[in-house]
């Protein structure tokens, strides 16, 4: 299964060899950005960036005191007829979900589209125990079907084309050769419609968990959420308990800006306040009401002051859309769930530094991230610090003894001017500037060894110019050209 | 029990002890503009229509009765038990169904019907949202399943925004279940972000302010 598969330079060639890909990812994520502008700009938002600020205020205080806001959140949860669950991996989620859903005799379980339960892998755990489980989400039910993940946080069938889909559709549901979206998402519809009326369990995930009222808070434009809430008989919320926030009344700011950074929506369609199952008197709505608060190495991100910020993530989306690495290589080449920045981010913290060391340094760090984040997330900072850990880590290990090396021969020589200039000089003389000056378009092959190989393979160098500035400088001092 | 090791790793990171009490939150950030009820209506109106929402001004019961009785003809129907719609004589139309009380049979009508009529607790005239909270006058699934939804909206209940709700409902967890903000139709753009009404929840959403 693709969803496991680390991350090899084969994969990212690939994608930049594909130009439908790339097309398709460059649109789809540049219409996103357009549409985040619009719906941020002065004119349209003048309190954008003073919402920012007290979002990040509100996320920093409440994970500041996080123990004490889950109880709380569970108080709450617990007073309306509710349960909060914790645990601490997906497999006690797992567990946890099949020991219920066996007490209650459950065969089918909707789902709606929550990063969580891809984090832990949760269809797949429950398929192992025959428990089927229908993602509901357009985009996620397309992916279900093709075993694929998600390829955007927002988006997640961004790098499918309607193509794809029809022979996804033709293949999984026996149905006809169907390429008009709008009949493609009928088709959709009526599956889905007959497992939400049949489904004994509906799981969703959460964008909020909001303390003092023990409410799961969740925004979506489809409507599969609220039927998966609403329509099957028991409702499991799963959700990494950093989603926290501390006052039902913190909500507007929230909402104002996670809609517009996400799709340009000042809101979008259905926003789900849930408290507890259906309560005396009420209509309908389930029976049944729990919040799995999952911490999955949550505890370990908590516990650094520095870099506890990249738990205030909201999940928008923005920064994988304004991020020149992401729309270059696509979702589908970061080595987790996450992708993006905020996938460069959190998935050293989870996995460990050692995993993926070269993650936090697929950045450019042009800093367009952060100036999107809707909770200001210092996100070149944190791939910063995370460098320098990769760096002591490999020290420790013994590993990347020659990148140092290189760098510390290179910080003398930046050290002492007359060395630099004399090797400038003979580099100058070494590969004299011919009839086509730029690139040297293949290295000579004394360079091509060891770690330099590796180095040079990706990148180019640039002809060294005949005179150099300092030269130049000179010259021009003394009044010549 | 994971719960308390759990609560104890979270203490441990964040150097906390059991029960302490946290610092001073920020203060909450709640806005009310000052804007007169025309203003509101007519900034609900044209939000809702931008989306591709219906509208309607009714200056009477009779007027709703005619908007809802054209719109339902020939059609399969289930009204919720909010007692507007039974003071325009909405639940008394040939085809519609109403008081349900029970949640299978409830569900059963609305998978079946055309359309869904509700009322709505209050409007937010920035967004063009209806607010509905369950209640044994609202239920959840008349504003979810059928194809169609029409809701009623008095003029009184159209307010600025978010912040004048959270404002009114500090804490809604403590009057229902669930509360919900509905903005325009159902929709996805989930292939190739071409954009396609009606996908989970109703394709058209009509609204008539009385």
């Amino acid at each position: 299964m693709s969803k496991a598969a680390t991350t090899e330079p084969s994969k990212f060639r690939q994608t930049l060899e594909d130009a439908n890909l790339q097309l398709a990812v460059y649109t789809a994520t540049g219409r996103l950005m357009e549409k985040r502008r619009e719906a941020v700009a002065a004119d349209v938002l003048p309190e954008y960036q003073e919402l920012r600020t007290q979002a990040h205020e509100i996320k920093k205080h409440t994970l500041d005191n996080l123990d004490y806001y889950l109880e709380l959140f569970e108080e709450h949860v617990t007073a309306h007829g509710g349960k909060v669950v914790y645990c601490k991996d997906g497999s006690e989620v797992a567990d946890f979900v099949l020991r219920l859903a066996k007490e209650r005799g459950a065969r089918l379980i909707v789902k709606s589209k929550s990063m969580t339960t891809e984090e832990i892998d949760l269809n797949e755990r429950l398929a192992h125990h025959q428990l089927e489980s229908v993602e509901t989400d357009l985009g996620e039910y397309i992916l279900q079907l093709a075993h694929q993940r998600p390829y955007h946080i927002v988006a997640p069938a961004l790098h499918l084309t309607r193509y794809d889909v029809a022979n996804i559709f033709t293949e999984k549901l026996g149905v006809e050769n169907e390429t008009v979206i709008e009949k493609q998402t009928m088709i959709a519809r009526g599956v889905l419609r007959q497992k939400f009326l049949q489904a004994d369990i509906g799981i969703s995930g959460a964008n909020f968990l909001v303390a003092d009222s023990g409410a799961v808070v969740i925004v979506e434009n489809e409507g599969n959420a609220r039927l998966t809430t609403s329509a099957p008989r028991i409702h499991i919320a799963v959700a990494g308990m950093e989603k926290m926030i501390a006052r039902a009344q913190d909500l507007p700011v929230f909402l104002k800006l996670l809609g517009r950074s996400a799709t340009g929506q000042p809101l979008t369609v259905y926003t789900s306040f849930l408290s507890g199952p259906r309560r005396e008197g009420e209509v309908d709505g389930p029976e049944e009401f729990y919040v799995v608060l999952l911490d999955n190495g949550r505890t370990r991100l908590l516990a650094d002051r520095e870099k506890r910020q990249s738990l205030y993530c909201i999940r928008c989306g923005a920064c994988l859309n304004h991020c020149p690495v992401y729309r270059k290589v696509g979702g589908h080449n970061y080595p987790w769930v996450y992708s993006g920045p905020i996938g460069a981010v959190i998935t050293p913290q989870y996995m460990g530094v050692g995993k993926d060391p070269w993650l936090p340094f697929a950045s450019s760090l042009c800093g367009a991230c952060y100036e999107v984040c809707p909770v200001k997330i210092n996100i070149p900072k944190l791939l910063l610090d995370l460098r320098s850990e990769v760096t002591k880590f490999k020290a420790k290990e013994r590993g990347g003894w020659a990148e140092r090396m290189v760098f510390r021969l290179w910080a003398w020589v930046m050290r002492h001017p007359r060395i630099y200039e004399m090797m400038g000089s003979m580099a100058a003389a070494f590969f004299p500037e011919g009839e086509k000056p730029g690139w040297l378009r293949s290295v000579p092959s004394f360079m091509n060894i060891g770690p330099l190989k590796g180095w040079l393979s990706q990148r180019d160098l640039p002809r060294p110019a005949s005179k150099s500035f300092r030269q130049h400088w000179r010259s021009r001092r003394k009044g010549g050209r | 029990m994971p719960r308390e090791k759990i609560l104890h790793k979270v203490r441990t990171a964040l150097g906390r002890s059991s029960g302490q009490p946290p610092a001073a939150p920020p203060p909450v950030r709640l806005r009310i503009p000052d804007v007169p009820l025309d203003a509101r209506i007519e900034s609900f109106i044209c939000a809702l229509n931008k989306l591709n929402g219906k509208t309607c001004v009714a200056h009477s019961p009779q007027e709703v009765l005619d908007y809802a009785a054209q719109l339902c003809e020939g059609k399969r129907v289930v009204a919720s038990n909010s007692p507007v719609l039974r003071e325009c004589g909405i639940v008394e139309l040939p085809n519609v169904r109403s008081n349900y009380t029970d949640a299978d049979k409830l569900r059963e009508a609305c998978a079946a019907a055309d359309i869904g009529i509700t009322s709505a607790d209050y409007a937010l005239g920035d967004t063009g949202s209806l607010v509905i909270i369950a209640s044994p006058r609202e239920a959840r699934l008349i504003s979810l399943l059928p194809p169609v939804h029409l809701a009623i909206v008095p003029r009184s209940r159209i307010l600025t925004g978010l912040d004048e709700l959270f404002t009114l409902l500090p804490n809604p967890a403590e009057q229902t279940s669930s509360m919900v903000l509905i903005t325009g139709p159902s929709r996805t753009a989930d292939i190739e972000q071409i954009l396609v009404r009606g996908v989970h929840g109703p394709r058209e959403i009509h609204v008539v302010v009385l």
